[in-house]
């Protein structure tokens, strides 16, 4: 089969697996009450299948020059398989088992860019630190086993309590969830892999891979944990900003895109957790809705630069000196995603980053809210700088004109809509709300 | 009538920009835009004093409310009072000059249009908003713009000015994103403007967020120490951007100082009064000195407009009416003054290409009509009667004077000294650049103002007499807004 129609045929594949979402979504259990699937789980994978179309799309120009189309789509998609059976977990042996699933084939799709060394050491690194990260989260699931005879969700929460072994094992478990979702001090392995992986691969590991981590983080602490919510508070409160400030201060000195991206992802996960300390319905639903956005500005961001990677090789933000002068439309796709991570209305972002704040600040917590609102001010200049790279800045050199595809083309179109509806019309978030139970 | 017409014209006005080529359709439908929307806040204006005439004496008219995220109780919320509707036309005035001068805006035309516009629509948005969260949404809205617009088509050292200016504003916003969330948590569970006016925030909780609200909105309308995006800001931009930063832009913040920070928290604004007063005090003379020092035609207006934006605090932190209401005409006079002033500049510089007083003189030989404009404003800058300046400035002495404790005596006094150092370098600036000997021979050959920046200059010098010669046309829609106002905030002092 000619390269350009199985990647055609893949896409609508995949389109036709992300509608298929939207239909028949039975709510029950499986295996023994280890499989659970209800509304909210439905949409939370169905927005993973969106995004995984999107790069899907948006690698096309990458891939097509490609020797391993069938193992990276064989590869990717028993990653986001491992994803759709942990985030369905109601056990942590099956939740374990999906995050398994999901990270190993992720190490082999960092080292896609086969004839780069980087991609080889980016795998490397991602591989042990994740193997590491998985053997703490082993041990913490398994002195909960020892101390609570249960690993099911629902058995944990009966019978969890503050005693210092099971607030041992609970910490181990919380340090697993956070060299997942690259919170510091956990952080360290994101942005060498993030530079070094293709970028199709960064962008699924920055948007698909820590999407699916934060719905089971939020879900486990919800239901299985939820009795020592004052124990995971305090963690939470410091852990968030930690990762706000060292992903802020790391993003501004950063040349290369990828790693601006990665310590920017870094710094987006410190939001995202004051949406979690909430702990309440308002805070699933602004944390879920907050991916749903991060999906739309991030992949539009890796969008363009996968596109200017793969036909130029430029990945450094000074190569984008003059982007607007060239390539005008690609530039303003930049910019309103960079805005829409930044938090700037009419775009999603700025919405996404409200109801974070909003339901961080129901527990009273004032410091916590005004830290937040200052790291906005810094996270905004790493992105205005970019943004003035591209439009104030001239360049000799200028990256030359990119021709975008029509997958390419109708990935930006996904983004660009997302990023406009899902925040100006409330129904979006409002449908979130009324589809979690807690 | 319904307002979001008020934010759908400036919408679909973009929409036209992006979709026509060529500067000669991008402006002509900017243009078509502006005209609308001034016609539609004329209509408006008429509307309202109808409905007034007929009785309607609810504080805010022609509301709507839509339910946006019914499930934390944010709703779109909006409506008018006198206030509003002042606020409205000054800014209709505003962006209407502003796309005339920009008429031969070669580089870049659709996209400097866009940034107009959206900037625009960011103002009435937040003009019109009653709830606390659509007005930070489009307080937010108008960001982004003028960050673009000065770092694209600025002089000078531009990105340094675009990001300061982008920072200090975002600063800004962050802190009245606190204080909103202070609001909301205060008890109501609602960022209603209305709702939270009727029941009182504790007074504690006021002395923890007023702060937040005050300062927030304070430094876009250049709050000292705050103030110092002003001067690079609108020195850096565009003519068009520095008209819209200064008369619309820095309005913004003394409207929400006023809309939401006092109104909302009275009795917080009482007890840091003392504060306010100071920092508006030490802004008026700071900036009026300041000013004495500039060479440069774009920094003497800016550093004026820190000096003039510092009447505005002023006469809000004297928490009483006939200071308020000063403080809402002087907004409305500075707006108009100042992008008047901007306009005048402007032309000026794209005869000379220099902006600095010493390089010109004796303009009004070679263009008359220009030198004509420049002047009036200078003079409405200063003072002087029958022009909107001294109006609005009178009115805000006599308010502050009202206010019999020594600080307050004190910070008038100097408020009122500071006009004369004001006459001091307007005089010398207009006298120098205007009158005076010819000092470059090439100015002899330049062409007086083409048809659209006569026509940008008297829509604004139109205004301004009116307001002048004829305050009461502006009073009488003001006043009734302010008294609503005031009944709350004198009650909880």
């Amino acid at each position: 089969m000619p390269t350009s129609t199985l990647l055609n045929l893949v896409n609508i594949l995949l389109a036709v697996n992300f509608i298929a979402g939207f239909f028949s979504n039975t709510v029950g259990d499986a295996f023994g009450s280890m499989f659970h699937s209800t509304q909210l789980i439905h949409l939370e994978k169905n927005i993973l299948n969106l995004a995984v179309l999107v790069i899907s799309l948006q690698s096309r120009e990458w891939l097509s020059t490609h020797k391993h189309i069938h193992e990276f789509y064989v590869i990717l998609l028993a990653s986001l398989s491992g994803m759709f059976f942990m985030i369905s977990a109601q056990n942590m042996f099956m939740f374990y088992l999906g995050l398994e699933l999901s990270t190993i084939p992720l190490a082999a799709l960092a080292n896609f860019d086969l004839a780069k060394r980087k991609s080889g050491e980016a795998a490397m690194k991602f591989i042990i630190s994740s193997a590491f990260s998985s053997g703490i989260l082993l041990f913490g699931i398994s002195l909960l086993y020892g101390a609570l005879g249960t690993l099911s969700y629902e058995g944990i929460a009966a019978t969890m309590s503050g005693q210092p072994l099971l607030i041992l094992a609970f910490v181990m478990i919380l340090a697993g969830f956070a060299f997942k979702m690259s919170a510091v001090p956990f952080h360290l392995w994101t942005a060498d892999v993030y530079e070094g992986a293709p970028v199709a691969v960064t962008a699924y590991l920055s948007v698909v891979s820590k999407g699916a981590v934060i719905f089971v983080f939020f879900s486990v602490l919800y239901t299985a944990f939820e009795h020592i919510f004052i124990s995971w508070y305090n963690f939470l409160f410091l852990i968030s900003v930690l990762t706000m400030i060292t992903g802020n201060l790391f993003a501004l000195r950063q040349n290369n895109i990828k790693r601006f991206l990665a310590f920017s992802s870094i710094a987006q996960v410190g939001f995202i957790l004051i949406g979690i300390t909430g702990n309440s319905a308002e805070g699933a639903a602004a944390t879920i809705f907050f991916i749903l956005i991060y999906l739309f500005s991030n992949l539009g961001a890796f969008g363009v630069i996968s596109l200017v990677s793969a036909k130029t090789g430029k990945e450094n933000i000074s190569d984008y000196k003059g982007f607007h002068k060239t390539n005008p439309l690609l530039a303003w796709i930049l910019a309103l995603s960079l805005f829409s991570l930044a938090g700037i209305p009419p775009t999603a972002g700025f919405f996404g980053k409200f109801f974070l704040l909003m339901s961080g600040a129901a527990q009273n917590n004032t410091a916590l809210i005004v830290i937040a609102a200052l790291n906005m001010i810094v996270s905004l200049y790493y992105y205005l700088k970019v943004v003035k790279a591209m439009f104030m800045d001239s360049n000799e050199m200028a990256i030359p004109k990119v021709n975008t595809g029509f997958q390419a083309g109708l990935a930006f179109a996904i983004c660009m809509a997302g990023l406009l509806i899902t925040g100006l019309f409330g129904g979006c978030y409002e449908y979130i709300f009324s589809i979690i139970h807690l | 009538m319904n307002l979001n017409l008020l934010i759908i014209i400036p919408a679909i006005t973009a929409l036209g920009i992006v979709f026509s080529s060529g500067l000669k359709q991008v402006r002509f439908v900017a243009f078509a835009g502006a005209v609308i929307q001034l016609v539609l806040s004329f209509v408006l204006l008429f509307l309202f004093q109808q409905e007034r005439n007929a009785g309607n004496n609810e504080q805010f008219i022609f509301q709507a409310t839509y339910n946006w995220f019914p499930s934390i109780n944010i709703n779109y919320h909006i409506g008018v009072d006198g206030i509003s509707i002042a606020m409205i036309l000054l800014t209709a005035f505003v962006v209407l000059a502003g796309v005339l001068v920009s008429w031969r805006q070669e580089k870049l035309s659709k996209e400097f249009f866009l940034l107009l516009t959206v900037l625009s629509a960011g103002a009435y948005g937040y003009f019109i908003a009653l709830d606390l969260f659509t007005l930070f949404f489009f307080l937010e809205v108008a960001v982004i713009p003028k960050f673009l617009l000065i770092g694209i088509w600025g002089s000078g050292k531009k990105e340094y000015s675009a990001m300061k200016l982008a920072l200090m504003l975002m600063g800004g916003s962050a802190l009245v994103l606190v204080g909103m969330i202070g609001v909301y948590f205060s008890g109501t569970n609602s960022l209603d403007l209305i709702t939270n006016a009727q029941s009182s925030i504790a007074e504690e909780t006021q002395r923890i967020f007023f702060p937040f609200l005050f300062v927030g909105f304070g430094i876009f309308t250049a709050l000292f120490p705050f103030h110092t995006w002003v001067p690079d800001g609108h020195s850096s931009a565009p003519t068009a951007a520095s008209m819209f930063l200064a008369g619309i832009s820095m309005k913004l913040g003394g409207y929400g100082c006023l809309r939401a920070a006092v109104y909302l928290m009275p009795e917080a604004a009482a007890y840091y009064q003392p504060v306010i007063i100071i920092l508006s005090a030490i802004a008026i003379i700071y900036g009026a000195f300041a000013t004495l020092m500039q060479t440069d035609l774009k920094y003497i207006n800016a550093y004026s407009s820190v000096s003039h934006c510092g009447f505005v605090l002023l006469g809000i932190g004297m928490l009483n009416q006939t200071a308020i209401n000063g403080a809402v005409l002087q907004m409305v006079s500075h707006g108009l003054m100042t992008a008047l002033f901007f306009a005048a500049i402007g032309m000026v510089y794209d005869r000379t290409h220099t902006r600095m007083v010493k390089d010109i003189g004796g303009l009004l030989k070679v263009m008359p009509f220009i030198a004509t404009v420049f002047i009036l404003a200078g003079l409405c800058s200063l003072g002087l009667p029958g022009l909107s300046g001294f109006v609005a400035e009178m009115t805000v002495f006599m308010g502050s004077w009202q206010n019999p404790e020594t600080l307050y005596r004190v910070a008038t006094i100097l408020a009122c000294a500071s006009i004369v150092v004001t006459a001091v370098y307007i005089l010398r600036a207009a006298g120098k650049t205007m009158f005076g000997p010819i000092v470059n021979q090439e100015h002899l050959s330049f062409t007086d103002a083409a048809w659209n920046e006569r026509l940008a200059a008297i829509v604004l010098l139109a205004a301004i007499l009116i307001m002048g010669i004829a305050p009461f046309v502006v009073t009488d829609i003001i006043y009734p807004g302010t008294e609503v106002m005031m009944q709350k905030i004198i009650v909880h002092q």
